[in-house]
């Protein structure tokens, strides 16, 4: 009888796993060897761009960097690191646009409260779930109060706003106002009434079929012509609205593709059992379809938080509208790596965390109904 | 009696769903009057006209990129064309660019390379969490930090990449190329005869033939034989320093190439998941199975897995396809000629027509979307099961 001893099983298993996984032939071994001089190159050439040969606040000089002229590459001919130091010049732009700097701790109140908003919606197992959920309802209005002013706090119009305070607004609301209206229209197409269905399959077929620039375009241009005098909303709420109808629109997809995948028995028990259209709606296919649902709405959320970067285009300052302005300014142009590196980080840990959380999401549900 | 009513409205579904529905479009007639109503009198109070008159006036811009002649003269129908051309160009040399890059990467991610998985796990990852307008505009801005003209980087004899484009020889068709091209379709047409034939004879005798390799060496061999025959009727211009520009040749601008790259790129992330899911959704046991019954490997892909994997791949390919052609749109953030650029921007601002511009573009989005879909319906039935499976 043989026996191993637990590091040599151990060993093995590695062992085993490289065999299987990196050179099981000898094309897989020659894809190895490329695999890693391509890591390899790529790897220090950025880790060099972006970390050790880099400026931070100071040049190699150690003198602070207050325009480009300063940057290391730019005073000595062989470096090429990355100059990091118009992010810091440019931080309270891109966290928060033009808000008077007075006031920045209102941004920051709310930034620092968005968690606890979203965290009772997002994990049904967390303790007092209640209290957060009614958090949440009350989170929208304590934090338009606090970013747009009222009594006791001085007003700041949203053309003030800007950085990550737009792309968050944007997103955060659009999604927000979106999910009520998405419902609406994904019962609406599946209703039984003709007139009703076909008005929802009209507005949501013909909102998925155009860009949402052309919305956004329609927003900004038309509505102070479809609206009487006296009621002009600003660019911001002009992007708001179009945003939201374009991800309502992809929303109410997602949730009708829950609403199919619960099965008719589950309406006929519902109405055998005395409950009305509502009742059956509410209690009993709405939970279930929004469930199933959720991957793909978190899919469509992340859609609409990439596309709220369309709003420059209307001429807001997004985080990319922000970027763009600061390499517009002489004293930092050309520094477009690094601007457009650090906007897509933060798209990326936004968009990258919400596509986790889908997957962990999937993977729960999976093992909750078998 | 009243009661009566009552109770009927509420209980009794038919009457219900009427009334609701009268409410519904009532309502909805409502709300369209007091839009046109108040639309019509702020453009009356702004002294803004309307109509499709303005679509005969004449531009007065012009429009570098473009596929058929523009000059500031020309009227603004024309410079729709223009840019719904330069839409439709974008839209397919993404797509099919994407196409090709999305294949290979969803391959890659069920290599049984580890290392090669990973790469292109994290080019997926990396570049489908960030917003396609951030990574045409960091393209677009690459290509515009190339060196000047002057110091143009010389890719191949004739190839050019400079931060006004990438030059390149332009082709000069001469007498008899016609012929080249005609024999090319007829090699087309021959091949597709002899794979009938061949596959006729096949099922008659059980003898194989390398049909591919037959049908690959009469496409590619015969256009060359004419070419040599004919005297090789196809010269090249290359492009040459004059000054402080490139005469002769043809460039791809900047823009385009921003465009191009960021749509594809962006997209192939999508349909690279797509293809990998589709492969995924093809049962080992199928592949088993034909392994048992003796097909090669190559066969077993081009047999087996690929038309089944393609009926899971199409429907969301349908719809990237659908999100690039709208993403195409995006042109405007770096002065593409697109179709919202140039007649949705500049022809708007000039005219002031907001809402006939922004109904003829969006309509036409809805066109081409809803043609995508069309045809991608119809490739989706011939590759599903056939017969009542």
């Amino acid at each position: 009888m043989t026996t191993f001893s637990n590091q040599s099983l151990m060993r093995n298993k590695y062992y085993n796993w490289i065999i299987k996984n990196l050179f099981s032939s000898w094309v897989n071994s020659l894809m190895t060897v490329v695999a890693i001089i391509f890591i390899y190159e790529v790897g220090t050439f950025f880790l060099n761009w972006a970390f050790f040969a880099a400026d931070f606040r100071t040049n190699f000089q150690g003198e602070l960097i207050t325009d480009r002229s300063f940057c290391s590459k730019n005073i000595m001919p062989g470096e090429y690191g990355a100059c990091w130091a118009i992010i810091y010049a440019r931080w309270d732009q891109f966290m928060y646009g033009f808000y008077p700097i007075e006031e920045v701790w209102r941004v920051n109140f709310v930034y620092a409260l968005l968690p606890l908003a979203i965290i009772g919606i997002l994990f049904d197992k967390l303790p007092f779930r209640k209290y957060f959920i009614y958090f949440t309802f009350i989170y929208p209005f304590l934090a338009y109060f606090m970013l747009y002013g009222g009594p006791g706090l001085s007003v700041v119009g949203t053309n003030k706003w800007g950085g990550l305070l737009v792309t968050l607004f944007l997103g955060v609301t659009g999604i927000g106002l979106a999910f009520p209206l998405s419902i609406i229209l994904a019962l609406g197409r599946r209703s039984k009434m003709p007139i009703v269905k076909s008005l929802c399959v009209v507005f949501i077929e013909f909102i998925r079929g155009v860009p949402l620039i052309t919305l956004l375009f329609t927003a900004n241009v038309m509505l102070p012509l479809f609206l009487p005098d006296g009621v002009n909303p600003d660019n911001l709420l002009r992007a708001l609205v179009a945003v939201t109808l374009f991800q309502s629109a992809y929303m109410a997809e997602a949730i009708r593709g829950g609403l199919q995948a619960i099965p008719r028995g589950q309406i006929e028990a519902a109405q055998s059992l005395g409950l009305n259209y509502w009742q059956t709606t509410r209690k009993i296919i709405l939970p279930q379809a929004l469930k199933i649902a959720i991957p793909p709405i978190v899919n469509t959320c992340i859609g609409l938080f990439k596309d709220t970067s369309l709003v420059l285009i209307i001429g807001l300052f997004d985080l990319l509208g922000i970027g763009r302005a600061a390499l517009a300014d002489m004293t930092w142009t050309k520094l477009y790596y690094e601007v457009y590196v650090f906007i897509s980080l933060v798209f990326f840990i936004f968009c990258f965390g919400m596509s986790r959380y889908s997957l962990y999401l999937e993977k729960k549900l999976k093992t909750d109904n078998s | 009696m009243q009661t009566n009513f009552l109770r009927k409205i509420i209980f009794d579904e038919k009457s219900r769903s009427l009334l609701i529905q009268t409410l519904v479009i009532g309502l909805f007639a409502l709300f369209i009057y007091l839009i046109a109503q108040q639309t019509a009198y702020n453009l009356e109070k702004r002294g803004i006209s309307s109509g499709f008159d303005f679509l005969n006036l004449s531009a007065g811009y012009d429009i570098s990129i473009r596929l058929i002649p523009f000059t500031s003269e020309d009227t603004h129908f024309r410079a729709y064309f223009v840019g719904l051309l330069n839409t439709l160009m974008i839209a397919v040399c993404g797509c099919f660019l994407a196409t090709i890059i999305g294949f290979l990467v969803g391959v890659i991610r069920l290599s049984s390379n580890w290392l090669f998985r990973n790469i292109a796990y994290v080019y997926v990852e990396f570049t489908r969490n960030v917003p396609v307008l951030l990574q045409i505009i960091l393209y677009y801005s690459i290509l515009l930090h190339l060196p000047k003209i002057k110091q143009a980087i010389e890719i191949f004899d004739g190839f050019f990449l400079t931060n006004r484009g990438f030059f390149s020889p332009s082709p000069i068709f001469k007498e008899g190329f016609s012929l080249v091209l005609w024999s090319f379709l007829i090699a087309i047409i021959a091949s597709i005869l002899i794979k009938k034939i061949l596959k006729k004879k096949q099922e008659q005798t059980g003898q194989q033939y390398p049909i591919f390799l037959i049908n690959s060496a009469l496409i590619i061999f015969t256009p060359i034989l004419v070419y040599y025959i004919m005297g090789r009727p196809l010269e090249f211009d290359a492009p040459v320093l004059k000054g402080f520009n490139f005469k002769g040749g043809m460039v791809i601008r900047p823009e385009f190439l921003g465009m191009l790259f960021g749509l594809s790129i962006y997209t192939a992330a999508f349909i690279s998941e797509t293809v990998r899911s589709g492969i995924i959704a093809v049962s080992k046991g199928q592949r088993e199975a034909s392994q048992a019954l003796g097909l090669k490997n190559n066969l077993v892909m081009r047999l087996i897995v690929i038309p089944q994997a393609l009926r899971v791949i199409i429907p969301p390919l349908t719809s990237q396809y659908l999100n690039l052609t709208k993403n195409s749109s995006l042109g405007i953030a770096i002065g593409y000629a697109d179709l919202v650029h140039g007649f949705g921007g500049i022809s708007l601002n000039q005219t002031g027509r907001a809402i006939e511009i922004m109904l003829m573009v969006m309509l036409t989005y809805l066109t081409i979307s809803l043609t995508i879909s069309l045809f991608m319906n119809i490739y989706n039935k011939s590759v599903q099961f056939k017969g009542n499976a």
